[in-house]
Parts: structure tokens; sequence; C-alpha cells
């Protein structure tokens, strides 16, 4: 579903990720982990065709980046730890405002299906603004499904929320997640990670240096894992 | 039961484009409706210039009229510098930029849909500010010509300023940086506006007019084609 080849992102004489090799099946849900810093927001960003590679081979669902970027935008929905919604605008405006975006049909019933899924049905006239920051996250995640992608990709999605929201949080992503959707999340909670995701990836200096399905960790836990991909 | 999301049988490109156009304009109006913040800022701005002009150019009947497409384009330029970076401020703020560029449109219809919201905005000052001026300074601005010229002026101002907005907006300097960029590339259009609509308000010959109308029709037409083949490079990273 995602294949990566030889990519390198330079910014000025910065490079950020250098000749980073990356594969993900359909169906996957894979985790990112790695330090602040270690490539893992621009490489989701090149995922997104919000930016573009220096060098190396991206395609996804089997169309190429930058080349076929539209095509690629169509079967992505993006979720980051900022919501991506216009605070002065209510929940279903901000819906039906992507869902003209994304062209899609039945946009009422869908919007609809959607609230429901995250569970903000009864304040779907509500103003954003007056959300707490989990509502919003739920929100995000809603208007990240909304025209049904493969590939839902998200960027430190439990960034300031509480427990309640995160546990809530956990719920809507298993939710994402069993639609046979494919997956691609970064985070810093291992915990939460190993309780989400099929495969662990982690990103150290640019470049992919250990992935392990979840059943190929053994009795060793994530932790342990991720130790020792960033001390080799 | 799950709700079909095809996009609608590959409609036409231009029709494609033409909705997302009207909604990204669809959803900047609703959302300053609601808050109104934007609209009352440039508001409050266009007054207080207007206001301190009046005081500051006590001037005599005949002089007046030679100030008066200055300050009225001066007060557009300043107050439409606010509306711009605001309007860019709020895509930025909450990552809504990012929500935006993630749309499979073209990313001309994104600037289009930005400049026409832009547009109206000033369209919405310049109604208000036209009948308060033409009271303060017992100038009658019903005009048909000055009203063509305050169109085709503003076109082109917020043609290039949404376009430069885009790019300022992405500086942490960004209030500051917008005036920097946008002043020296749109004194083609304040200089044509204001010789053009002089010469409406003193009732000149159109053959003196004419070449500043000209001038002003062809800035639009470039500035908005460089600005719609520019904005792709302009906010992808």
């Amino acid at each position: 579903m995602i294949q990566v080849r030889k990519l390198v992102k330079r910014f000025g004489l910065k490079t950020v990720l250098r000749g980073l090799d990356f594969d993900v099946q359909p169906g996957e849900f894979v985790a990112l982990l790695g330090p602040n810093g270690a490539g893992k927001t621009t490489f989701l960003r090149i995922l997104a065709s919000l930016s573009r590679p220096s060098l190396g081979k991206v395609s996804i669902a089997g169309y190429n980046l930058p080349a076929q970027s539209a095509e690629v935008r169509r079967t992505l929905g993006v979720v980051s730890h900022l919501p991506l919604l216009y605070a002065d605008l209510s929940a279903e405006q901000n819906l039906q405002f992507y869902a003209r975006m994304y062209n899609i049909s039945n946009m009422d019933a869908r919007i609809t299906e959607v609230l429901q899924m995250v569970g903000l049905e009864n304040r779907r006239r509500d103003l954003v603004r007056t959300f707490s920051r989990g509502m919003q996250q739920r929100l995000a995640i809603g208007r990240a499904v909304l025209h049904n992608p493969e590939v839902v990709l998200f960027d430190e999605p439990y960034t300031g929320l509480d427990q309640d929201a995160s546990q809530m949080l956990d719920d809507v992503l298993r939710n994402v997640a069993a639609r046979g959707r494919t997956v691609v999340m970064t985070s810093h909670d291992l915990a939460r990670a190993e309780d989400l995701c099929t495969r662990f990836d982690v990103l150290s200096r640019g470049a992919i240096t250990a992935s392990a399905a979840h059943s190929e960790l053994g009795n060793s836990n994530l932790l342990t894992f991720y130790k020792h991909a960033l001390a080799g | 039961m799950t709700v079909s999301t095809q996009p609608t049988a590959r409609p036409a490109a231009l029709t494609s484009f033409l909705k997302a156009v009207s909604a990204v304009a669809w959803k900047d109006l609703s959302a300053e409706l609601r808050s109104r913040e934007l609209l009352s800022a440039m508001m409050i701005f266009a007054l207080m210039v207007i206001f301190i002009f009046n005081f500051a150019l006590e001037l005599q009947v005949r002089s007046r009229q030679e100030v008066t497409a200055g300050v009225l384009w001066v007060t557009f330029a300043f107050a439409g510098t606010l509306g711009l970076n605001r309007s860019m401020s709020i895509e930025k703020d909450r990552g809504c930029l990012d929500g935006l560029l993630l749309a499979p449109v073209d990313r001309a219809a994104i600037y289009f849909g930005k400049m026409i919201s832009n547009l109206a905005f000033m369209f919405i000052i310049e109604a208000i500010v036209l009948p308060l001026y033409s009271v303060f300074y017992n100038v009658n601005l019903l005009n048909a010509g000055l009203l063509g010229v305050v169109l085709l002026g503003s076109i082109g101002y917020t043609a290039v300023g949404t376009l430069l907005s885009s790019m300022s907006v992405q500086t942490r300097t960004r209030d500051v940086m917008l005036p920097i960029l946008l002043f020296p590339v749109v004194i083609p259009v304040l200089i044509s506006a204001v010789k053009a609509s002089t010469g409406f308000l003193n009732a000149a010959p159109m053959s003196d007019i004419l070449p500043w109308l000209n001038l002003l029709i062809v800035y639009d037409v470039i500035f908005v084609s460089v600005a719609l083949m520019a904005f792709d490079y302009v906010v992808e990273e």
C-alpha cells in the first residue's frame, strides 16, 4: 500500500531524511517510533504530499508522489496534533466544508455516520471553539475518515490529551483500523503503540533503524526493542 | 449501515474546480459571519484613517477633490492588509492550511476561493467607507466610473495580497512581512487606481483616464495568472 525507496529530504543544508526505505502492506497498523527530531513528522508530511521529497521514490496505493499527488490525497486521511478544524464553524459545518472539498456524495448521511462514529452526534451544531481538546481530536479523526480513505496517517494524535480523552481516542483509532484501513501513526507513547499497532518501525537519524511485527517482539516488550533500535 | 462516499462519477474538471472554489469562499464567509473579527478590525481601522485625515487635511473644496482619491486608496490598502493577514492567519494557526492542501483539488481552486472571500471583505468595507467618506469630505463618490475603478483596483490588490499573505504567513514575522512584501508589488495598482479615481472625480476627459484603466486591467490579468501558477509552489514545502 505504501512503498518508499531511498527517500532523502533536505531543508537547505540540513538533511532530515537519509535514504529512508519503508513498506506497509494493506491493513497494517504501523507505529513509527523515534526520538524528537528524528524526522517522523517530516516523513509523514511527505507521505501526505504536503512536502516534496528531495530525492527518492514514494508511492501510495499505486500512485507516485509528487506527480500524482491529487490521486494520493484522495486515498489519504491525515490527523496531526493540530485539529485542522475551523473554530468559528460548528462540527457539522466543518465536515460539510471538507465533504465539499472531497466531492463526497450523500454528504448529510455520511456526516451523521462519522459524527456517530466519533461520539459527537449530539454536539453537531456546536462551535468547535467550545469543544475540549479531546473532542476536537475526535472530530479531527472524523474529518480525516470522512471520505473513507484507504490509508490514514496519525501524527502524534495523543498530544495534549488527558487520560479519559486518550482512552476515548484509543477506541476511535481501533474503530478506524477495524475497517481494514492501512494506518501509520507516529507516537512517543510506547504502551499505547504496543496495544494498538501490528508493526513497529523505529526512525532514527533520518532512516529506519529497526522494524518488527507485534508477533516478533516475543517475550521482550516494545520498550526493550525500542531501546535496542536506538542504541544500534 | 455504511454510507457510500464514492466521489460522484468523475465530474467535469471545471465543475469540480468551481465546487472547491465556492466551498473555500463559503467557509471563510460563514466563519466571518459568526466571529466578525476580521471585518470589525478592518472597519474600525478604515474609519480611524478617514477620521484622522479629515482633521489633518482641513482643505478647501477644490484641494479636497485633489486628495480624495489618495486618501481613499490609502484607507483601502491599509485596511485590506489587516484583512489579508488575518484571513491567512486563521488558516495557519490551527493547521487548517494543511487541511486545505490535503484536499484532492487543484490548488489554484484554494487560491481562488481565498481571493474571492478576501475580495468580498474588501467590498464590504468599501461599501461602508465610500458613503461615510462622502459625508465627511462633502464629495460625491456615487460615480459609476469611480466604482469601476474601485472594483478593478480591489481585484488587483487582493490577487497579489492573497498570494503574498500565503507566503508571509509561513514566516515568524508574518504581521510585518506582508506589508513589506505587498506594497512594493501593488504600487502600479495604487498609482493607477488613484490617478483614474481622481480623473473620474474631477470629470476629466476619458482619454486622460483610459491609460490608467488599461494599466489596471492589464495588472489584474497578469497578477491573477501569475498567482494561479505560483500558489502551488508557495504553499508546498
